[in-house]
């Protein structure tokens, strides 16, 4: 591996999480953007092709070093790390809603679940998935939510564009699509 | 819910709600039974189905489920209403209903990517984040043995020598109070503070025969009377106490 392979591979060793690319660039003034890209690659194709434990993963508009999948049970085994608990449907429900449609209130969250969101979205926020990104204009000037980056950690995404547009799901909306009632990921941004 | 519905002992299909995560979900889930398109929905029978499966809710855990209840009614009534064959300004009633499920659907579609994505992600640990320390440690002190002894002579140069008192013991002596005010009660009815306690007498004195007053007044052997504050205490002999 090359030089700056080597110290990118360091560094994304001794953190704990993702690794945006300008800080991996940071690390060395003389690397160009085109040199860090390089790096990672050939870091990547080392873990590949030598069939490494571990892999490089792009996530969260950064980089990680993972574990690979096939030996998560082994892993768990042993009680050396435990997976984190699954999300529940109710949170999963409300979590797609707010990655389409953030900035979102609680009421536009519960007009689209038809079911009262309060106690769901507190326990979104304490786990980091979902912040506060601020008000909404109308009438009480309601709390709107927005996905985290750990939102994004938590779903192996690399950025919410990544997640399929609405014309591209099964279910496009055919009847009575009002323009505000089409999901757009774009729109989060 | 599920869990309180089971306890109160209702019928087993009740359970089954838990696994809707609200009345759309429910609603879906019928339509998908029936095999019936979304966009046509055979009003009349799934407003049934769906009131059977949610009857014997508890009311407050149902009211999401209800008002949905009362939704699909309205849309039924709706539907039954005559119309003329071509009344163009008539709206189905169902658009609104069939708007809201195909949001439903899709952010459902969305569930099962966000499901698949965060079970990749579930089987790779990363390394175990461990948080930063609050705080460096504080640089252990380079100190010289003439520097601590300097140190200490300045600190004992401007401490002001300290005043010793000698404290000695002196126990007091209530029971020896106590046998002099009975003495003094024994000759006359009534007496005064002076002839307790002799001018001049030294605190630990004054303080026996307070407690000697007090204690006799306790085991009711006397009275202590004062008028006003500041005035003169009274003692007398107690009159209950004499008669017994």
């Amino acid at each position: 591996m090359t030089p700056l392979a080597k110290l990118l591979e360091a560094a994304l060793f001794a953190s704990g999480r993702p690794i945006p690319t300008e800080e991996l660039a940071a690390l060395d003034d003389e690397a160009s953007g085109a040199a860090v890209a390089a790096a990672l690659d050939e870091i990547r194709e080392h873990y590949d092709v030598e069939g490494h434990g571990v892999e490089l993963i792009e996530i969260a508009g950064g980089w990680q070093i993972l574990t690979r999948a096939e030996y998560t049970e082994a892993i768990e085994r042993a009680q050396l790390a435990a997976r984190p608990q699954r999300l529940s449907g109710a949170a999963l429900e409300t979590l797609a809603i707010i990655a389409y449609r953030q900035p979102i209130s609680r009421a536009d969250i519960e007009e689209i679940r038809g079911v009262a969101v309060g106690g769901v979205l507190k326990s979104l926020h304490e786990r980091g998935l979902i912040d506060v990104v601020g008000r909404a204009e109308g009438l009480g000037r309601p709390l709107l939510y927005g996905t985290t980056p750990l939102f994004l950690e938590h779903f192996a995404l690399r950025h919410l564009e990544e997640l399929p547009r609405a014309d591209e799901l099964a279910i496009a909306l055919r009847v009575v699509a009002s323009s505000d009632a089409t999901p757009s990921p774009n729109a989060a941004e | 819910m599920s869990a309180i519905l089971e306890a109160e002992g209702t019928r087993t299909f009740i359970v089954e709600l838990d696994q809707f995560s609200g009345p759309l979900d429910l609603l879906l889930t019928l339509i998908r039974e029936e095999e019936v398109e979304i966009t046509d929905i055979p009003i009349a029978r799934i407003c049934e189905q769906f009131l059977a499966r949610i009857h014997g809710l508890e009311l407050s855990d149902a009211a999401e489920y209800l008002e949905m209840a009362a939704r699909l009614l309205r849309i039924k009534a709706q539907m039954l209403l005559p119309r003329s064959q071509d009344d163009e300004s008539w709206e189905d009633p169902r658009a609104e209903l069939v708007r809201r499920l195909l949001e439903y659907q899709q952010m459902r579609e969305v569930v099962d990517v966000l499901e698949d994505r965060s079970e990749e992600r579930r089987n790779r640990f990363a390394r175990g984040w461990v948080p930063s320390d609050p705080a460096p440690p504080a640089s252990p002190l380079a100190l010289s043995l003439p520097e601590l002894l300097s140190a200490v002579d300045r600190v004992l140069r401007v401490a002001t020598r300290p005043v010793l008192h000698d404290i000695v013991p002196r126990a007091l002596d209530v029971d020896g109070a106590m046998a002099r005010i009975r003495a003094v009660l024994s000759l006359r009815a009534m007496a005064r503070w002076s002839d307790v306690v002799r001018p001049g007498a030294e605190p630990w004195q004054v303080l026996s025969a307070l407690l000697a007053l007090l204690e006799l007044a306790r085991r009711g052997e006397l009275k202590l009377v004062q008028m006003r504050p500041f005035a003169v205490v009274e003692i007398s002999r107690d009159a209950a106490s004499e008669a017994a």
